[in-house]
């Protein structure tokens, strides 16, 4: 399907706002990821405005597609994309991490039962998605148009647990099962390849028979035509790898590792809501 | 006596009693479940055999999911799989399930909220000849401490059918506990079951102590009842084959009308079913307890038997632990 213009610059748009919303909820918190959760906005708002078959007014809708968040750490970006969706108001996002509030500091589903998974520990993401594309494909065989979306870390591809899960899902060739990773090469400790070389990863994903699309994670044309790709895939699950740039949107917070865990001062905040809602000029924010 | 309301096989005590392992009842329980259910799916971690599940698997292929030896998968996959709307049911050694995928299990099925059925398989010391690798001794303790879980721990393989085909409609986790050797039949079809009731196998009008056992364990509870009371000591012998939710109110009832516990598992006795007893007595009727198991200690390679009276488990310990607590 092809993208318009107007379409595009609307998904960028919203992308942007996304970013605003989680520096402003992760200020307001006190706490929390930042890096990931801001280079990830760019696939959210794909797959949020774009991409997923969902009805954010009927969440429980049961024909709808599914997206598992495995690194839950980076729910800000999860709950600012869900909240510009309309799944709940966007205001709601300033109670991040405070005591009662349904948006936890990583994602449950008994605060918010909209959720498809509760998550935090890492690595056990793609086994539910599997656990999910399984049953879509009991139920209704090769012929279901429903996927079921896995977003994982490159943090996480350490795990054995991610690797037995992808075993799996190639042996049962779900073409139903769609993950990202977000190579964005930091991890708590460091960068990836210091603390574990991860490379090659597509040769290791091609390896358990899955099909692999590398992609700049914050074009978003790329990523609307990988999601495109993978949906056509037939006889095997597909993983996109989406090269990312931590911390991105805001300069100063970028390809660092040290953003991965904390939270921008309300100064840095300010500073980065600025620069997200000017960019050089180049998109016209709801905030303007 | 035997409890008649509760139609016990009467044969138990014969030489020649039926013994069928507990695991086998576990199998013909799922492979009910699936007729009467078709949601019901089966995982296993390449050991399909070994717990029965194979029963399940050659009926309904379609709804059977081979993981191989991954435990953690096996957890979190069937976790996706309840999200679905099916109710998954894992086996595996209990040593690997709940032991090695104990995380996935409290995370993505526990705190997820997904009606997982977890069968461990090779439970207890009685494993034998394999070794201390493969004995799960710390499955209660570690499957009773993650909230919402259910644990069942049947006697016998009747009750495990039982308890299987209960566990499908919970709309919860449910852990049960399973064993590999045969162990003698106590119940018939005709007993009944509820998860969460406490049953008194064996009565007394006047009762000196009380036994409370879980699991095959309890057939040498009711020899040591039996064998006391042919020397003048009357005891009562209660099945808890629900350790949670605890039945707390028959605890209570039985605990003031015997007035001192010993309780008997195929478990490390930190942590396991007799603690459980302990912090619900000790919080509304305190009464004087022995506790029968594992002693802080790993198994080993032997016969059953053998490592039963090794560790102090057998018919001879119990009585020994119902003459210590009565001069208490």
């Amino acid at each position: 399907m092809e993208i318009t213009d107007e379409k595009l610059n609307k998904l960028k748009e919203r992308a942007n706002n996304i970013r605003i919303s989680l520096i402003e909820a992760l200020v307001i918190a006190g706490s929390g990821h930042t890096a990931g959760s801001l280079d990830m906005a760019d696939i959210f708002a794909v797959l949020f405005f774009h991409t997923l078959r969902h009805d954010p007014k009927k969440p429980e809708w049961p024909e709808r597609d599914r997206l598992v968040l495995s690194n839950g750490h980076i729910c800000p970006v999860l709950y600012s994309a869900m909240a510009h969706a309309g799944y709940f108001p966007v205001e709601e996002l300033k109670t991040l991490r405070r005591f009662g509030s349904r948006l936890q500091g990583h994602p449950h589903r008994d605060f918010l039962p909209m959720l498809e998974s509760s998550s935090g520990p890492l690595g056990s993401g793609l086994s539910q998605a599997v656990g999910m594309a399984l049953a879509d494909k009991i139920d209704h065989g090769l012929t279901s148009e429903r996927r079921i979306y896995a977003l994982l870390s490159d943090g996480e591809q350490e795990c054995g647990q991610t690797w037995e899960a992808a075993m799996l899902a190639g042996k049962e060739k779900l073409h139903n099962l769609i993950a990202v990773i977000d190579r964005n090469n930091i991890q708590i400790d460091g960068y990836t390849e210091n603390v574990m070389p991860l490379e090659s990863l597509s040769d290791k994903w091609r390896a358990w028979n899955w099909h692999v699309i590398e992609i700049d994670g914050h074009n978003i044309e790329e990523i609307a035509d990988a999601f495109e790709t993978a949906r056509a895939i037939f006889g095997k699950p597909t993983v996109i790898i989406a090269h990312t740039i931590a911390g991105r949107g805001v300069p100063e917070f970028e390809r660092d590792y040290r953003w991965h865990g904390k939270p921008p001062s309300k100064e840095e905040g300010e500073m980065a809501i600025k620069e997200l809602r000017t960019l050089g000029g180049k998109i016209k924010s709801e905030y303007q | 006596m035997l409890n008649p309301d509760l139609k016990l096989n009467e044969k138990m005590f014969d030489r020649d009693v039926e013994q069928v392992s507990i695991r086998q009842g576990f199998g013909e329980g799922l492979l009910a479940a699936g007729e009467k259910n078709t949601q019901v799916v089966g995982l296993c971690a390449d050991l399909t055999e070994s717990t029965k599940m194979n029963l399940f698997s050659e009926k309904f292929p379609n709804r059977f999911i081979q993981v191989g030896v991954a435990e953690q998968n096996l957890a979190s996959v069937a976790s996706g799989l309840a999200a679905m709307g099916k109710i998954p049911f894992i086996s595996s050694y209990a040593m690997f399930s709940p032991g090695r995928n104990w995380e996935q299990i409290r995370t993505t099925i526990c705190y997820n909220n997904r009606p997982v059925k977890i069968a461990g398989s090779h439970t207890g010391i009685s494993v034998g000849p394999d070794g201390g690798t493969h004995q799960a001794i710390e499955d209660i303790a570690i499957t009773r401490v993650i909230p919402r879980m259910v644990v069942l721990s049947p006697c016998d393989a009747i009750e495990a059918k039982k308890a299987t085909l209960a566990s499908m409609d919970t709309g919860t986790p449910v852990y049960i506990r399973l064993a590999r050797e045969k162990t003698p039949v106590m119940t018939t079809e005709l007993t009944p079951f509820g998860i969460g009731e406490a049953q008194i196998f064996w009565q007394s009008a006047n009762p000196q102590a009380g036994i409370i056992a879980t699991g095959a364990l309890l057939h040498r509870a009711l020899l040591a009842a039996k064998e006391l009371e042919e020397k003048g000591t009357e005891v009562e012998v209660m099945n808890l084959s629900t350790i949670k939710p605890l039945d707390e109110e028959t605890i209570i009832k039985f605990a003031r009308k015997t007035g001192k516990i010993v309780t008997v598992e195929e478990h490390q006795i930190r942590g396991g079913m007799g603690s459980a007893v302990a912090e619900c007595l000790a919080k509304n009727f305190p009464v004087p307890m022995e506790f029968i198991g594992v002693d802080d200690l790993f198994g080993q390679s032997g016969t059953p038997d053998e490592l039963i009276e090794h560790y102090n488990m057998d018919t001879k310990s119990i009585i020994k632990a119902v003459n210590k607590i009565m001069k208490r």
